[in-house]
């Protein structure tokens, strides 16, 4: 169904939600700033951004989960006060969460129930709500089965007793917090029969997402945001998949591409191979694949970009290689230190990978990267404290972990230089630069970074970019996952693109353009550069 | 696993400099609790001042009185040092009493296969050994399950705790007691399983001192904390511990296995609450008996709690206890109708006042913080200008 | 054993199980609403002392057993404030309140009845008469049932009735009304419930309530019933045992009855079977019984027999996000 043949919006239409001037900020987050918010009635209307750009937070403020700092918001053209999420239910606002709020133990028909019960007698109460949902579940085609347990519904299931309770308490503005991100295709499916039928009763849908092609399926109209503000916002038959793609992740960067004549010129033929993985495939628990063949091989002395929208197994392959997920079928080949091989039954674990020269700085600093209850220079030893010239034997050498604490300050210039501060009390970047300086200053043989510059500020960019090419011209080599697509540009010899949990092509950076990109990155051409 | 007060789904957004976390909230949370006590005392009707009186003296006022408060300092070390290194693998160990248990029971076991024949240099080391390998046991399965197969060891040690008693019972009853005698008690043990009371060994030195239950031990438990601190925060394998206690997937990321983790924190918390057997079987009894335990246990999970879990803070709180053990004694023989259980009680109140409502006071605290500190920025600014 | 023997036996199980069964359902109460439950032990120390205090000073049941409720359900507010108002950790708590209730019954009977922390034996007008014993006797003519009915079934009194006739009362609390409903959500997924708009604080002080009626209730069987006067530390780990009871019968009323039943069964026959030997296994000893309920319970923990599957929320201090 392309753009042309749905309908064209009627000027005069009431807009059933519109949000104006939202601010909203968390600490030293600003998650939304200045957000603008207009959705017609009986649309379908998708916000579109990376993780981290603002959508979660403002249809959280639609919701009344928050407060927003400032702006207003209007229903059906009548001002609204949102401060509870029952102020928007009542109001008619229901909302599908990414993460099903739902208690599995408990029947389905009972978590329809549950807050919205018609009476206190159970039984009564259950058998009026099945009428009721019967009506429902007819009139929108969502079929639930009522009596089975949500532990063995399958997911595509529970969304829909997601929906069917928001729609049970009266909800016209449905608002679905990344609703595929957990089904298979055919589920998929299946939910976009569903939305289209709801969208026929008149009931208006807010789809946050990053999956584009999803938003050009369906949608009417789009918002995109980007690090908290709206950059895009227009009919959906103004506008493709690959312009969705480029507003989502970036600006264009023309600085990345002036020195691309010179990287990344044949290097695959002359340098040694350090990794090789080969067909990775892992499930999640619920049986959604998040790496599906995914092979790669990197080589020193050059950086390798993995580019692409988060959640399409960037993370996962990531981890893979660190050792801290157990693919289910795949090899990896290490030539760091002499050759080891891994497979499934015995896998790669983080401190076998860290003896054979692979360093590895995560993607989530505050969780993994550091212990933000532990002085500094606790954690820049953080899964080096076994090595010897930390102690020879049981006792650790303090003196010499505080010594190259301030050494690893030094160079990559953290602030305030205390090794004793406790970690907590860093900024952002320089938690970053910390946990950087860990991996990357011993000289790892191959490095894997994940979002290295994420809550970073601009000087400490650039700072981290030129150690990252340092390594490189010292003949390490780089796995550099980004969702941005000027740091994969600017940095890259090779450069990965990952969709729907595969690699959709790979090409030289030289060879890049962000209208390549953006196409392999919304998956809507599968490329293999040749040689 | 729900680790133990590492902010576990409390947010605190505001953060106290640690001199006011570890030193004035847990002053100000223990003076609520004698606070608490107080007014028990009055409502009893005595008066809080001439207990306190009493109490101090009773503890500290005579040499042997301050011996008794050091021997009962001495268990109240092992049992919090046990709780505190459990705690900081972020694993809540109640079963100490149950672990302490075990621990007499293997000192004694080992006491009565070797005292009568071999001497004392051989026995000791041995019945030291047999107490902290039985304490090992007795907390390794609680942290098997925990471990493998995910059983909450809060649930398991207090039900360990009393398949410890039972089954000192029936080795006791069934095993051990000599036929004839009316007292549940195993036979005393042979010359070589006595380990001497401090008395002896000052006496040995050309120092008078009172006869009291106040053994060696005491070196021991001031080695074990000494030991707990260089453990904890000198060694990698103390780091790796504590990384674990607090950001489980940190630790993972650093090639930490949390499993061997919480088996090996268990088996030093075991072990350490094992100690309590040469204390009061080697040191004191020199025979098994039903009773030695009693509440210890729980007086480590009190001590551990007021000390934060520091092996320094231990060593105070610890010597806090036994005063309070040793007092309450006291009174119970000076005031009519005073007993121990006011230190029981008292004991109870610290747990709820260091412990469940430890964090009641912070936030105030932490707004009287900052409000003076703006006031003091202020003053400067202006003082500036 | 003979029809006198199992009847006999039958009383003594439901008599020693009461406190077990009133216990485990007041754990049960809170811990499916979320929140861990240590302290039933020293929740029934205080409210026996309670019962037998008041009881002795005012020589009226219906005294004794408001002071019993009321004490018990002040402990549980406590519990509540600590840890569902101020996020404290549950587990602590508990302990506090055994802890402290251990010392401060025995500090106040001494000051108060000067008998070692005894309170004064209570007469029989102040205490449980046992009911139907007319249709006791009765009945107990009656070919093979008879003796069962008479000396196993009747002739208890008002609160061994009560606690059987709670086990369906909770278990339609839980299961069949709306509270019961958004009770059991508390305990498994509290986010959820508050997104609909219920309030997870009040759920959990009602269920604290309720937790602490019960175990009150427990407390005052203790000295009403059992004992005419309360002695030191006399709940001697029945309330975690009770626990045990509640984990075992997988946190349903109906299967920490059968569980206390159990136990309780146990428990009566340690004493008998000291000494006899049973066909197969010789002589058990008397521990070893009166350490099963424990050892059973460990074992269903390491899931060996079925699995215990705790509320998901269990211990979680509920936080709200603003």
């Amino acid at each position: 169904m392309t753009s042309t043949q749905r309908q064209s919006l009627p000027v005069t239409a009431p807009l059933a939600v519109r949000m104006q001037g939202i601010h909203k900020r968390f600490g030293a987050v600003q998650a939304n700033r200045d957000v603008n918010l207009n959705v017609a009635a009986g649309t379908v209307h998708g916000i579109v951004g990376e993780n981290g750009a603002g959508k979660s937070t403002l249809m959280a403020v639609l919701y009344g989960s928050y407060r927003a700092d400032s702006g207003c918001i209007e229903i059906d053209g009548r001002p609204a006060r949102i401060q509870s999420s029952e102020d928007a239910i009542a109001l008619g606002i229901g909302m599908v969460h990414q993460h099903f709020m739902l208690v599995e133990t408990f029947h389905a028909l009972d978590n329809v129930l549950l807050g919205a019960e018609p009476h206190w007698h159970l039984p009564r109460a259950r058998s009026r709500l099945r009428t009721r949902l019967e009506a429902l579940m007819h009139d929108t085609g969502l079929q639930v089965r009522l009596d089975l347990a949500v532990e063995d519904l399958p997911l595509g299931e529970r969304q829909r007793l997601e929906i069917l309770k928001a729609l049970v308490r009266g909800a016209r503005i449905l608002i679905l917090d990344e609703p595929t991100a957990v089904l298979t295709p055919q589920e998929t499916e299946q939910l976009f029969v569903t939305l289209r039928r709801l969208r026929e009763r008149g009931t208006t849908l807010l789809l946050i997402t990053h999956k584009l092609k999803e938003i050009i399926a369906l949608c009417d109209s789009v918002s995109v945001m980007r690090a908290g503000g709206v950059v895009l916002d227009c009919p959906i038959r103004e506008t493709n998949v690959d312009a969705l793609a480029q507003a989502m992740v970036g600006r264009r960067v023309q600085i990345g591409r002036e020195d691309a004549a010179q990287r990344g010129a044949p290097v695959a033929a002359a340098k040694p191979r350090l990794l090789e993985a080969r067909h990775l495939r892992w499930r999640d628990a619920f049986g959604v694949p998040r790496l599906d063949d995914v092979s790669l091989t990197l080589h020193a002395g050059e950086i390798v970009g993995v580019a692409g929208v988060s959640g399409n197994g960037q993370s996962e392959l990531l981890d893979a290689l660190a050792g801290l997920l157990s693919p289910q079928q795949g090899e990896l080949v290490l030539s760091t230190i002499g050759t080891r091989r891994f497979t499934p039954q015995r896998w790669l674990a983080p401190d076998i990978a860290r003896s054979l020269g692979i360093a590895h700085v995560p993607e989530d600093r505050q969780r993994r990267g550091l212990i933000l209850a532990f002085d500094a220079w606790e954690s820049a030893v953080l899964g080096y404290h076994d090595l010897p010239r930390y102690g020879p034997g049981l006792l650790m050498d303090q003196h010499a972990m505080r010594a190259d604490t301030a050494a690893m300050m030094a160079l990559y210039d953290v602030r305030p230089a205390n090794p004793e501060l406790r970690c907590s009390k860093f900024s952002g970047g320089n938690q970053q630069k910390l946990v950087l300086a860990r991996e990357a200053r011993p000289q790892p043989k191959v490095l894997l970074v994940g979002q290295p510059t994420r809550g970073v500020d601009i000087g400490a960019i650039e700072f981290i970019h030129a150690r990252l090419r340092a390594l490189r011209d010292a003949g390490g080599a780089v796995l550099l996952v980004s969702s941005e697509l000027d740091e994969i540009l600017a940095l890259s010899d090779r450069v990965l693109v990952m969709c729907g949990a595969r690699i959709s092509g790979e090409m030289q950076i030289a060879d890049c353009s962000e209208a390549s990109l953006g196409r392999l990155m919304s998956g809507s051409q599968l490329e293999q550069a040749a040689p | 696993m729900q680790p133990l007060g590492h902010g576990a789904g409390v947010s605190q957004p505001l953060e106290l400099p640690r001199w006011l976390d570890l030193f004035v909230l847990p002053a100000f949370n223990l003076t609520l609790a004698l606070l608490a006590c107080g007014v028990l005392v009055m409502i009893v009707g005595h008066s809080p001042a001439q207990v306190l009186v009493l109490l101090i003296k009773g503890a500290f006022g005579s040499r042997i009185g301050l011996s008794y408060t050091l021997y009962y300092a001495t268990t109240f070390v092992f049992t919090g040092l046990a709780v505190a290194v459990a705690y900081h693998a972020g694993l809540f160990n109640i079963g100490g009493e149950g672990q302490a248990m075990l621990g007499g029971l293997g000192t004694a076991l080992a006491a009565l296969a070797l005292g009568d024949t071999f001497p004392a240099w051989v026995v000791l080391p041995a019945m030291l050994a047999a107490s902290m390998l039985a304490g090992v046991a007795w907390a390794a399965v609680p942290a098997a399950l925990q471990a493998w197969r995910g059983s909450h060891i809060v649930i398991t040690t207090i039900m360990f705790n009393f398949l410890a008693s039972a089954l000192l019972a029936f080795v006791l009853i069934d095993v051990l007691k000599e036929p004839g005698n009316m007292t549940i008690e195993s036979r005393s043990f042979g010359p070589g399983a006595k380990l001497p009371g401090v008395h002896e060994t000052l006496a040995w030195l050309g120092i008078d001192w009172p006869r009291s239950p106040l053994n060696l031990s005491l070196l021991l438990a001031v080695f074990a904390a000494f030991g707990v601190y260089v453990l904890l925060w000198k060694t990698k394998a103390g780091y790796a511990l504590r990384a674990v206690g607090h950001a489980p997937e940190a630790a993972r990321y650093a090639g930490i296995r949390p499993r061997a983790q919480v088996m090996w924190a268990m088996a030093v918390s075991g072990a350490l609450a094992g100690l309590v057997g040469m204390n009061e079987v080697a040191g004191v009894h020199g025979r098994l008996l039903l009773d030695y335990v009693v509440g210890a246990g729980f007086a480590g999970i009190a001590v551990s709690l007021i000390g934060r879990n520091h092996p320094f803070g231990i060593a105070l709180a610890a010597l806090l206890f036994g005063a309070l053990y040793q007092g309450g004694a006291e009174l119970a023989f000076e005031i009519a109708g005073f007993s121990r259980d006011m230190v029981f009680t008292l004991q109870g109140l610290i747990v709820l006042f260091c412990g469940a409502m430890a964090q009641v006071a912070a936030p105030t605290l932490a707004r009287i913080w900052s409000a003076w500190q703006r006031r003091r920025e202020a003053r400067a600014a202006a003082a500036q200008s | 054993m003979d029809e006198v023997g199992i009847a006999t036996l039958l009383a003594s199980t439901l008599r020693v199980s009461v406190p077990l069964i009133l216990c485990a359902l007041a754990g049960t109460l809170a811990e499916r609403s979320g929140v861990i439950d240590l302290g039933l032990e020293g929740k029934m120390l205080l409210s026996a002392f309670a019962a037998g205090s008041a009881g002795a000073i005012s020589g009226s049941i219906a005294v004794a057993l408001l002071a019993a409720v009321v004490v018990g359900v002040l402990l549980s507010m406590l519990h509540g404030y600590a840890c569902v108002s101020r996020g404290g950790d549950q587990v602590v708590m508990g302990m506090a309140i055994t802890m402290t209730a251990a010392g401060l019954t025995v500090v106040l009977g001494i000051a108060w009845f000067q008998q070692g922390g005894q309170t004064p034996p209570l007469p029989d007008s102040v205490r449980l008469s046992n009911w139907f014993t007319g249709a006791a006797k009765t009945l107990q003519d009656i070919p093979l049932i008879g003796n069962l009915l008479a000396l196993g079934v009747l002739g208890h009194n008002a609160i061994v009735y009560l606690s059987l006739l709670l086990v369906p009362a909770i278990w339609w609390l839980l299961y069949r009304t709306r509270f019961g409903l958004r009770l059991r959500a508390a305990g498994e997924n509290p986010a959820m419930l508050e997104a609909a708009g219920v309030s997870i604080v009040r759920l959990r002080y009602a269920a604290l309530a309720g937790n602490g009626v019960l175990a009150a209730v427990a407390g005052a069987y203790l000295v009403l019933a059992q004992n005419p006067s309360f002695i030191p530390h006399m709940t001697a780990g029945r309330g975690y045992m009770a626990l045990a009871a509640m984990i075992f019968g997988k946190w349903h009323p109906v299967g920490a009855l059968w569980a206390c039943l159990l136990f309780g069964f146990l428990d009566a026959c340690a004493i008998r079977l000291q000494g006899t030997a049973l066909p197969l296994v010789g002589v058990v000893p008397v521990q070893l019984i009166q350490a099963l309920p424990y050892l059973m319970t460990v074992v269903l923990l390491a899931g060996f027999i079925g699995r215990a599957r705790a509320p998901k929320a269990l211990g979680v201090p509920y936080v709200k996000e603003s």
